[in-house]
Order: C-alpha cells, then sequence, then structure tokens
C-alpha cells in the first residue's frame, strides 16, 4: 500500500519536472536556420566539388601538369592546355596555359586524391552544396568558366 | 418563418462557426506551441505568424478527393466524421459563456454533455470497423476501452461536483461560484475536502477523452500508421480534427464550468465571456503543453492508470464528499 502511494507521489513529480523543462524552453529563442532565406557558412574543411584557385591576378594556379587527372581514381577530370608565347626577363618563352578544365561531378566520390597530389595549391574543395538536379549534364563542371565568373564578381 | 426557427437557426450557426474556428486555430497555436517548445518557429510563412496557415490548410482539406477505399462499409465509412463533428456542436448548445450567452440552458446540462461527449466513442468505432483496414481496428478498439475506461472517473468527480453544488445546471453550479475565486470548486472546501485532487483526476480524464497525447493511443503513429483515420483523406479527416479540437474546447469549458468558476472574475470584478474564454484558453494551451511534454504511454498503463488510480480515488473522493455533505 505504501508503494501504491509513493508510486503516485514520485510519477507526479517527475511528469511536473518534465513540464518544467518544456516551460523553459518556450522562452528561449528558436534555434532553425530558415533554409531558403537563411543559409549556414560552410565549415572550413567541408568537400564540395573541387574548385581551381586564382593567383593574385586572377589566373588559374593551375600550370596543367595532369597530375590531378592521373591521381582521380574515377577519373573525372579532363583538362588541357595550349603553349603561348610570354616574354620572361626580355627572352621569349613557351608557356603551357590551362585551356580546359572540366569536372565529371557524376563520378566523383569526393576522395580528395586530386587536391592532395596537386603540388602548386591550384584546387581545393568548394563549399557548393545548391546541387540538385534532374538532369546530369548539370554535373559536368567547366571549373574554368567558374573561376572566370567568380573573378568577376570579385571585381 | 418564425422568430424562434430563426433563433434555432443563428445558434446552431454560431455553434458550428465557433467550432470551426477554434479548431483551425488551435491547430495553429498547437503547432506554434510546439515548434516553440522545440525551439522552432513553427508556421510563419503564410501571413503574420503563419494566421494565414489554417484557411489555407482549409482550402486543401476541402479541394481534395475523398476516397473509400475498397472492401470498406460505404455507410459506416461515411458516418463516421460526421457522428465525430456532431456532438461535439450538439454540446456547445448548453454551455453557458456567460449569463446571458447561453444557447439553450438545461437543468441536466451536465447529463447532456457527458451523454454527448460518450457518442464520440461511437464516431471512432464505426471509423475504425467501417475502414476495413486492421491498424484503424486496433486503433478504434484502444480508443474505446480507453474512452469508456476514462470516463468512468470523470462522471465519478462530476457527481462530487454536482453533489457540493446541488445542481446539474452548468449555469448553477458556475453562479454558486462567482464572487472571487477563494469560492471556486477548485479549492478544497468543508464538505469537500479533496476538491483540488478531483480537478486533476478530471483534467486528465479529459485530456484522455479528447484523445490527446500522451494518451493518444487511438491515433499512435508510430504502431498504427494513422490510428482510426488511416484511411481517411480530405474533408472526412478533416471532420475527425475539427471534432478533437472542438472536443478539446467543450473539454476546457467543463472543466471552467465545473471547477474554475465559469465566467467569474477571480476578483470578483467584471464578470463576463471574457473571463470565460481567458480560462479555457489557458486551459488549452496547458493541454498544448502537456501533449508536447510527454511521450505516449503504453495501453497497460493508460488502463492501470485510470483503473488502479483514478477510480478508486474517484471513488474515495465521492464517499468522502457525500459523507461530510451529511455532517456539515
Amino acid at each position: 500500500m505504501g508503494g501504491y502511494f509513493s508510486e503516485i507521489f514520485y510519477g507526479s513529480k517527475s511528469l511536473l519536472i518534465g513540464m518544467g523543462i518544456t516551460f523553459r524552453e518556450f522562452f528561449k529563442p528558436t534555434v532553425t536556420v530558415q533554409y531558403p532565406y537563411q543559409t549556414l557558412k560552410m565549415t572550413a574543411r567541408y568537400r564540395g566539388h573541387i574548385e581551381l584557385l586564382a593567383d593574385e591576378e586572377g589566373n588559374p594556379k593551375c600550370v596543367a601538369c595532369g597530375m590531378c587527372q592521373r591521381a582521380c581514381p574515377s577519373g573525372c577530370i579532363s583538362l588541357d592546355s595550349v603553349s603561348v608565347d610570354v616574354e620572361v626577363d626580355g627572352k621569349a618563352k613557351k608557356k603551357k596555359v590551362l585551356s580546359k578544365y572540366d569536372l565529371d561531378f557524376t563520378k566523383c566520390s569526393l576522395c580528395g586524391q586530386c587536391v592532395e597530389s596537386c603540388n602548386f595549391g591550384a584546387i581545393d574543395f568548394s563549399k557548393e552544396y545548391n546541387l540538385a538536379s534532374t538532369r546530369k549534364e548539370d554535373f559536368h563542371f567547366n571549373l574554368l568558366q567558374r573561376l572566370k565568373r567568380s573573378e568577376e564578381k570579385n571585381t | 418563418m418564425s422568430l424562434t426557427v430563426l433563433n434555432v437557426i443563428a445558434a446552431v450557426v454560431i455553434a458550428i462557426a465557433f467550432a470551426a474556428a477554434n479548431a483551425a486555430y488551435l491547430v495553429w497555436a498547437e503547432r506554434r506551441g510546439a515548434a516553440r517548445i522545440q525551439r522552432r518557429p513553427g508556421p510563419n510563412i503564410n501571413g503574420p505568424f503563419g494566421l494565414l496557415q489554417p484557411p489555407i490548410d482549409g482550402i486543401k482539406l476541402m479541394t481534395k478527393q475523398l476516397m473509400i477505399p475498397g472492401g470498406a462499409d460505404k455507410i459506416l465509412f461515411m458516418v463516421a466524421p460526421v457522428l465525430a463533428m456532431a456532438p461535439a456542436i450538439m454540446s456547445f448548445v448548453t454551455i453557458p459563456f456567460s449569463e446571458g450567452i447561453v444557447a439553450r440552458n438545461m437543468d441536466i446540462g451536465v447529463l447532456m454533455i457527458f451523454a454527448f461527449a460518450s457518442l464520440g466513442a461511437m464516431a471512432i468505432l464505426f471509423a475504425g470497423w467501417g475502414s476495413r483496414n486492421k491498424y484503424s481496428v486496433m486503433a478504434s478498439v484502444r480508443a474505446v476501452s480507453q474512452n469508456v475506461s476514462y470516463e468512468i472517473p470523470m462522471l465519478i468527480t462530476a457527481i462530487t461536483v454536482i453533489m457540493v453544488n446541488g445542481s446539474m445546471d452548468l449555469k448553477a453550479i458556475s453562479l454558486a461560484q462567482a464572487g472571487g475565486f477563494w469560492h471556486w470548486n477548485i479549492f478544497p472546501s468543508l464538505q469537500s475536502p479533496l476538491m483540488p485532487v478531483s480537478f486533476i483526476i478530471f483534467f486528465i480524464c479529459s485530456l484522455a477523452e479528447t484523445n490527446r497525447a500522451p494518451f493518444d493511443l487511438g491515433e499512435a503513429e508510430s504502431e498504427l500508421v494513422a490510428g482510426f483515420h488511416t484511411e481517411y483523406g480530405s474533408m472526412g479527416f478533416g471532420l475527425f480534427f475539427m471534432g478533437e479540437y472542438a472536443n478539446i474546447v467543450i473539454g476546457a469549458s467543463l472543466t471552467t464550468l465545473l471547477f474554475l468558476g465559469g465566467w467569474g472574475c477571480p476578483f470578483g470584478l467584471f464578470p463576463g465571456v471574457w473571463w470565460f474564454l481567458l480560462k479555457i484558453y489557458l486551459l488549452i494551451a496547458t493541454f498544448i503543453w502537456i501533449r508536447w511534454t510527454f511521450p505516449r504511454t503504453t495501453i497497460y498503463g493508460l488502463l492501470n492508470l485510470s483503473w488502479k488510480i483514478l477510480i478508486p480515488i474517484s471513488l474515495f473522493n465521492l464517499l468522502l464528499t457525500a459523507g461530510l455533505l451529511k455532517v456539515f
């Protein structure tokens, strides 16, 4: 009989404690991000698809050595270069310039081998995550064009 | 048309409008309250504070096709949602909102409300049986056993209050508590020292009678898909929903009238319909608060609570009150 009443007492007490907790939570500020109107800043180590990085003059840092293309286990990177004549210290020289850098993101597994293999720090993960689409062509990125666009936006 | 007929039509229209408006905006309040407790903003896109969400939801429900599953008992299937809504509206007829605002005051008002509230269990049973869905049948069996077992302590506590006040007229019960909160039935008196306990029992029972969490065994989503209204879409579901919220308003009104002095002011000033509305919405806010605090109980825990705790205590309370009424 004593157990009966103590069960009622402690049961009611724990219910009141629970209601106290929700009462306090009711007056705390909300913590959700209103997604389409607000977005979170991606963390430093977030892995989006890769992107080319630019030097101070706004040209790609990439020297078109092709290490990333060889390192990629899925073969999603295809790049090409052209030779152009440049003048360095008064002497005419030939220099390889990146002319095409395509990423097939449908195959990419975000392993990061390309970023690891790059000796020039020319590629990095982007913070892009709004990538939903119904066509796979939308995931074939022209990274050179993307870099140009972002440079134009910055200047 | 004679004036009486017009009066009746006006009363019915007002009752339905009040029930529908309450159902719509209590859903909004429920969603906002739940969101605040879970530290979300809740519906906030349509209109200021999401206030246009209920009419938009209503339009959505009304424009959807009403599907009747193959093999279902068509008549029971169609009757059940109406039967869930109609008794709730009927009960509004005899609830006095203030001394002057009552459609039809009856000297057996309490009895009438309980009689119509019992019909709600029939609606659930019809819905579950008519759907030809095993989840619905299981849910309705649960809900009916729950409704039956919680009606008993609820009625016994109501009888206690009726004995103390000597009337089954809701208006008379409310008027007997007029003139300050110390006259309210919730506080212990010489005749009935266990009145706060009665209030808590009545409150728990009205939670269970309206199938609200933590007692929403009838629609336990995690076990029974959506319970007895699994097969209902469109306005069939809408009527169940409206019936549920109308029942919540009736439960809160009844608790207010029986225990919290009806439309009387706590300090004896300006009694009127505003105090009544304030009290019922505070009670409904507590309903919402409880719903979003506690997880759903098991069916055994639920029935044990009624048969092993609420019924013995309310019976003891009834006997004690009966004895003390003879003494004092």
